[in-house]
């Protein structure tokens, strides 16, 4: 018995103590969930017909018709025609090799998570740009957002929601976010203080302030937060396939488990040529506009 | 036109966690130092006094951390004092809500920044028009609007450009039609030319003086440069460690400067270039008003004097000397009157700069009158006083 002193084993709690804590959690979550999980299901739903609706407008319309659409859509924002050139030969190459209609649901979901991401995370990086005690609040759950391992937040999504396309955008999204918050927040702050005192001086009220200078100034940084919600959210694709969600991801986790080298490298590719699509396009798109903000902003 | 138009009374800005705590403190009369060793407050600015007139360029001259961009910034409430009283037309500009504060900004005060403040992702007209806009008015009557004055500021042509290819020289003229552009009758510059090279500087500084003649506005400006100060200002107020240490015209801050570091300032000035003749004129020993001769001559004996200056019903005429007086009184014949004999001299107007009339007066045998552009008598400028006010570098004034 002497030997045993809180000076030699740590003193932990009792074990009896601990269980107890972990059950009563469980248990009260598990509660919470069965009460009111129907209900915040009912909230997804709009979600959910969405994100069914526009993966099957992908799957659905012919293949060569989606390829117009998404080339136009490159066109339009990077006025690049080797860029579109480049996007034409990856698409096709997916196709060839069997991964159109994977690649059409990963190009899905990722793009409605990046809007999702944006709408919600501009918002939320204003907000905190415009008080130092929201940045203060939302600073460290972001933190955690970032650092917290996926599969930890994906037990209670799961839990809440089961498996299917709503946790899986819930987690890419939990995932995704942070980048675009803390880029607007960043942006914002870092506008040019003479040239926001310059419109305060003229008069300028908060929302002319907001919409005339703070955002059309910070969105080079802005650009590049949406760029890194982007491929945060393609690297999510196959951890979100884990709790259901169809595309790409899965044939990975398929090749993991059953050892298919080449199928999985095959995959993974057609995930790196939409991120390099993605990214390339975006960027494009930003330097254009930004061209005559000058030297004065990165991006 | 005398009445003041900006009333600022017992201004006090601290810089703190807590300013109003530390008030009591300032109040004392504590040091700057003191307190920031004592509470971690900064004093920006301190019991500042100021009443500025309508019309006039009333300059904030200081070096950098003596708080004149933030005394600037209290005038449109860019900055909230700690205490103190702002008035604008006897209008409390501290009284004014959000929303009041919003239209007195756009309506009364427009202002010009050190680095432009320009908005780089809007074109040079719409930076110019951004006044109007965000009151509103629509896009057509703007542009017009700006148009004309970025033609003022000699840009027109560049409407279409992006600040960002424009020189700075160019840029600042942008941030000017646009404070122009509002029409407010106050106008603040904030260091507006430092950031510009002398060249350039001495430019906008010359378009600033044309453009002021045309607009009267009453405009505040902001400077660490003397010279620039003594150029532009009707009026200089000397800013140091937040305490206003001097406010007068400009000659009187060279003439009389009010302690050590007014003084200290002003000793490298080059005085014959910012004074004029009217600071250092007197008026003459020896006015001649009669006609005759032996009573003029009489005048001089009684003076000891040998030249005068001939009036006639208060209008100057010229100069005489005793010997011409005393060879036309021996010469035969009738003696002419006065004015036929005195002499054309050269005369100097009294708003020329002290280099200018420096060959004048050395040139000449007597002091040189000084005559305004209507013939108006004003005094004279000898060339004692003229070596007296120049060589004089150790500020005691000696202005009769």
């Amino acid at each position: 018995m002497a030997t045993e002193s809180w000076l030699t084993k740590f003193p932990e709690m009792e074990r009896a103590d601990l269980v107890a804590i972990r059950k009563g959690l469980d248990e009260s979550y598990r509660a919470f969930s069965r009460t009111y999980g129907d209900a915040i299901e009912s909230v997804f739903n709009p979600l959910l017909k969405f994100l069914v609706w526009f993966e099957n407008l992908l799957l659905a319309s012919p293949w060569w018709l989606v390829i117009a659409v998404v080339v136009a859509l490159v066109y339009g924002a990077s006025r690049s025609w080797k860029l579109s050139l480049g996007v034409i030969g990856s698409f096709m190459l997916i196709g060839y090799f069997g991964m159109w209609e994977n690649t059409m649901r990963t190009m899905s979901i990722i793009t409605v998570c990046t809007l999702l991401s944006i709408f919600m995370g501009i918002p939320i990086g204003i907000a905190m740009a415009r008080s130092d005690k929201t940045r203060a609040v939302v600073t460290p759950i972001l933190d955690i957002m970032q650092t917290m391992p996926a599969f930890v937040y994906l037990i209670p999504v799961v839990m809440l929601l089961g498996i299917g396309k709503v946790p899986g955008v819930i987690a890419v999204v939990i995932y995704a976010i942070p980048p675009v918050i803390r880029l607007t927040n960043l942006g914002i702050r870092l506008v040019d203080k003479e040239v926001l005192e310059a419109a305060t001086a003229f008069g300028a009220n908060s929302s002319q302030r907001l919409w005339g200078v703070q955002l059309p100034l910070a969105m080079p940084t802005i650009m590049a937060g949406i760029n890194q919600t982007i491929m945060m959210a393609l690297a999510m694709v196959v951890i979100a396939s884990m709790i259901g969600v169809k595309g790409l991801g899965q044939p990975v986790l398929k090749s993991i488990t059953n050892q298919y080298f080449t199928m999985g490298l095959f995959n993974g590719l057609a995930i790196v040529a939409l991120a390099i699509i993605f990214d390339r396009v975006s960027q494009a798109y930003a330097k254009r506009t930004q061209r005559h903000l000058g030297g004065t902003q990165n991006g | 036109m005398d009445e003041p138009i900006i009333k600022i009374e017992g201004l006090y800005k601290i810089f703190g966690t807590n300013p109003e705590s530390v008030m009591a403190m300032v109040m004392d009369g504590a040091s700057k130092d003191e307190i920031l060793s004592k509470t971690g407050h900064a004093v920006g600015l301190s019991n500042i006094n100021l009443s500025i007139k309508r019309g006039e360029i009333f300059v904030i001259m200081g070096l950098s951390g003596s708080g004149k961009s933030t005394l600037i910034r209290h005038f449109n409430r860019l900055i909230d004092p700690t205490e103190g009283k702002i008035l604008v037309d006897d209008v409390d500009v501290m009284g004014l809500g959000q929303k009041e504060l919003e239209q007195f900004r756009r309506h009364r005060m427009s202002m010009v920044f050190q680095h432009f403040g320009l908005m780089p992702h809007r074109t040079v007209i719409e930076n110019v028009a951004y006044g109007l806009m965000v009151q509103g008015v629509n896009k057509t009557t703007r542009h017009e609007k700006a148009t004309t004055w970025l033609d003022a500021v000699g840009l027109g042509g560049y409407e279409d450009q992006y600040p960002s290819q424009l020189s700075g020289g160019q840029q600042q003229r942008v941030g000017l039609a646009r404070a122009l552009c509002t029409d407010a009758d106050i106008l603040l510059m904030d260091e507006a030319f430092s950031a510009l090279d002398p060249l350039i500087r001495s430019e906008m500084q010359d378009q600033l003086i044309e453009l002021q003649d045309k607009l009267r506005k009453t405009i505040i400006f902001i400077t660490h440069d003397l010279d620039e100060a003594l150029r532009l200002g009707d009026k200089i107020a000397i800013l140091k460690d937040g305490k206003l240490s001097q406010v007068g015209k400009p000659e009187e801050i060279l003439l009389n400067p009010a302690d050590d570091y007014v003084e200290a300032f002003v000793r490298d000035v080059n005085r014959a270039r910012v004074l004029t003749a009217d600071v250092v004129m007197k008026p003459p020993v020896l006015r001649l008003t009669k006609e005759n001769l032996d009573d003029a001559l009489e005048q001089m004996r009684g003076k000891k004097h040998d030249y005068g200056y001939v009036f006639e019903e208060d209008e100057y005429r010229g100069i005489i000397t005793r010997e011409i007086i005393e060879n036309e009184i021996d010469s035969p014949g009738p003696n002419a009157n006065l004015c036929e004999l005195a002499e054309d001299m050269a005369t100097v107007q009294p708003d020329t700069s002290l280099e200018e009339i420096l060959p004048t007066t050395l040139g000449q045998p007597y002091p040189v009158p000084v005559v305004g552009e209507d013939g108006e008598f004003h005094g004279v400028v000898s060339r004692k006083s003229m070596i007296s006010i120049l060589s004089d570098n150790n500020g005691t004034s000696d202005k009769a």
